[in-house]
């Protein structure tokens, strides 16, 4: 077989089909943002506690209540959801008039204060979460093991990110969704309870999170500072990609993801910073990011 | 200026007693430094300080006449905040002794101003070889573990076990390099090879990549030179990959009882590792821990049982000496054997080093465990002569 740079093919296939697995992380978070962003116009800094909260909520529920993986991934987001809709409704909503910082700041704030309060109660060594039995074990490909639990990461979160596209750019209600964004109060005079829509895509966008820290709880440490680890590098994938642009945080996640696993063989040491670079190198040439439209 | 000072000693003779006229003030103040928030707050943090209390408990809150008096606060992994809040310390606070301090970069700043200020300086939390190498001081004691230590036990057993060949999987900042030279120094001396290492950035949360090329090399051991959330990340998910059922060895270089706890046997299984305590080894550690477990609500880590020998080790010098003067107390300590629950026969070198016994250990399966916090099989006991450094060839100047 021919070698790609002293790699062999095998490895690179596999390290490949490893950078898609994160990249569908990396989309499924970063498309919640680019929800709440495009829709609401907030910059929401509480999305990776809200991720730790959805990994929480999940282990929260299997130890003190006895409910496994299949119902944390239906109860989690929506314990989240509703989480976000209260923020929304006592705080963000009091916000929308001023600049965007302060929503920023706002958000921010509450990061730090979801994180403190639970590694407080938690402690910083984080706490396990079993993968679910009928997912246990793994495939082998030829060129690499993959395990079970990884497959399904990628087939839900890509199944999640094309609905939710799909749900905002071809239905009715994303149509409203669009339309409200664009002139609140002309879609208020057609009768639509913007401020209820309103809410219920900040509650939509967190529980995205929600989702994606239940999916993230068996791989990783159920830790109080898995989302601050994560919000930086989603934050680039949601510049790269355009705010607010649904798409494009789909599409950049991946390939972010790839690009990353690719880095992780060649150069590991710059594994970190390489969704960095290639954020600086977009903003020279797109200022609006690679889907993103120039307002 | 000069007067001052005289005026100043004057008026401590005057108001010290005549039953403690050795003591610089009324009272022996140990101040607890160390992460009280972020990575370590779990292994070190607040049981730490419940620690260090427990030992001055012991003594009856006295020692020579003296109260004792336990003061903390948080370093923040900064080097900086440490080394100010070391020197706010001695100047301003009348506090004779630093304790815990892990991260070893604020160990190493604090080890300067104690070393310049004529402090005690009890080592528990840092790993770095340095603090009783090049960078040792008169006043510094490394109590529970160090980087040499750590390497060399886990090392040499996995090679006596027949598995020669390492792979690396490094945390890419000062503290992973320095585990994994220590390591492979103590591999290529016994007849090992090194067949790669792979350098990830620190605070890593996906290891899958580097778990795949550590696989592809086909290595007998694949060595975690990381620590916290790094290293208990990497176990967990080589698990998920099924690195140990084909027949690869983890090695965790530097983990403590709180990463196994965290992680959870399932995931933990098999692993081995060098270990400073254990709280199931005797009578003594047992009826320790479970007091320390009933104030703390957790089974100690070696760096809390190392900080609570120490501080117990410094108290009975003073009491010994009958003075607090560090220059006594430093020879003292040094002179006297430790004996506690923590270190049987241990024996502080002239480096500042504490000689203690470390243990092998591997943890349990799940079936095995009979519950919480039992966690480790002692595969075998490292006698202290062979467990550290030879202090001859630590570079440190003391060591003549």
């Amino acid at each position: 077989m021919f070698d790609l740079l002293g790699v062999p093919p095998q490895v690179l296939f596999g390290q490949l089909l490893l950078g898609l697995i994160n990249g569908s992380f990396y989309a499924l978070l970063s498309l919640g943002l680019a929800v709440i962003f495009g829709m609401l116009n907030v910059i929401n800094f509480a999305h990776g506690a809200l991720y730790m909260v959805g990994a929480f909520v999940a282990w929260l529920l299997l130890n003190y209540l006895g409910l496994g993986y299949w119902w944390a991934l239906f109860l989690a987001p929506t314990v989240v959801g509703l989480v976000g809709m209260v923020l929304e409704k006592t705080m963000l909503s009091r916000l929308y008039k001023l600049d965007h910082l302060y929503g920023l700041l706002l958000t921010f704030g509450l990061a730090l204060i979801l994180e403190g309060a639970f590694r407080h109660q938690y402690g910083v060594s984080g706490q396990p979460y079993p993968i679910p039995d009928l997912l246990k074990g793994g495939q082998n490909l030829g060129f690499m093991f993959l395990p079970n639990y990884r497959g399904w990461v990628v087939a839900a979160s890509l199944i999640v990110c094309f609905g939710t596209w799909f749900a905002i750019e071809r239905t009715r209600l994303g149509a409203y969704l669009r339309a409200a964004t664009e002139n609140p109060v002309l879609v208020q005079a057609f009768g639509i309870n913007v401020p209820v829509m309103v809410s219920l895509t900040y509650a939509f966008g967190v529980a995205l999170a929600g989702l994606a820290g239940v999916l993230a709880a068996p791989i990783y440490q159920v830790s109080p500072l898995m989302g601050s680890n994560l919000i930086i590098i989603v934050f680039a994938v949601v510049v790269i990609g355009g705010m607010g642009s649904i798409l494009g945080a789909i599409l950049t996640g991946l390939g972010l993801g790839l690009m990353e696993g690719l880095t992780k063989v060649f150069y590991p040491e710059a594994s970190n910073i390489v969704v960095f670079v290639v954020m600086a190198i977009v903003l020279l040439i797109k200022p609006a990011g690679l889907f993103g439209r120039e307002r | 200026m000069r007067s001052l000072l005289l005026a100043g000693t004057a008026l401590l003779t005057l108001t010290s007693g005549a039953a403690h006229a050795q003591m610089s003030n009324d009272v022996i103040r140990i101040g607890v430094l160390n992460d009280r928030s972020g990575i370590y707050a779990d292994l070190a943090g607040e049981g730490s300080a419940i620690a260090a209390r427990m030992a001055a408990e012991e003594f009856g809150g006295k020692v020579a006449g003296a109260p004792i008096e336990i003061v903390v606060a948080d370093h923040q992994n900064k080097a900086d905040i440490a080394a100010s809040k070391a020197r706010e310390w001695v100047d301003t606070g009348n506090v004779d002794v630093i304790a815990d301090v892990p991260n070893s970069a604020a160990a190493l700043a604090v080890q300067g101003i104690t070393r310049d200020k004529k402090r005690i300086f009890l080592m528990s939390g840092p790993g770095a070889t340095a603090l009783t190498g090049a960078q040792c001081s008169p006043y510094g004691f490394h109590w529970a573990y160090d980087n040499y230590a750590m390497a060399a036990g886990t090392g040499r057993a996995l090679y006596e076990q027949g598995k020669k060949n390492w792979y690396f999987v490094t945390a890419d900042y000062a503290f992973g390099q320095s585990l994994e030279e220590e390591t492979t120094k103590m591999v290529n001396k016994l007849g090992g090879k090194i067949v790669g290492s792979v350098r990830h950035p620190l605070g890593s949360a996906d290891f899958s990549s580097f778990l795949l090329q550590a696989q592809g090399s086909k290595a007998d051991v694949i060595g975690f030179a990381n620590a916290g959330a790094d290293a208990t990340n990497a176990v967990k998910q080589a698990a998920e990959f099924g690195i140990t059922q084909s027949g690869q060895s983890l090695a965790g270089l530097l983990l403590f009882i709180t990463d196994i706890h965290a992680l959870g046997l399932p995931a933990a299984q098999g692993l081995m590792f060098t270990e400073g305590f254990y709280w199931n080894l005797d009578d003594q550690t047992r009826d320790w821990s479970k007091k320390f477990e009933a104030k703390a609500g957790k089974k100690p880590t070696m760096v809390q049982a190392g900080v609570y020998s120490a501080v117990r080790h410094y108290l009975k010098a003073v009491d010994a000496a009958k003075t607090d003067d560090p220059d006594k107390v430093a020879a003292k300590m040094r002179e006297l054997p430790v004996e506690d629950m923590f270190a049987k026969k241990g024996k502080v070198a002239a480096n500042g080093r504490m000689f203690h016994d470390m243990y092998l250990v591997r943890v349990k399966a799940p079936g095995q465990s009979k519950g919480p916090w039992d966690y480790y099989d002692v595969v075998k006991t490292i006698p202290a002569e062979t467990a550290f450094l030879d202090p001859a060839l630590s570079g440190c100047p003391l060591v003549k």
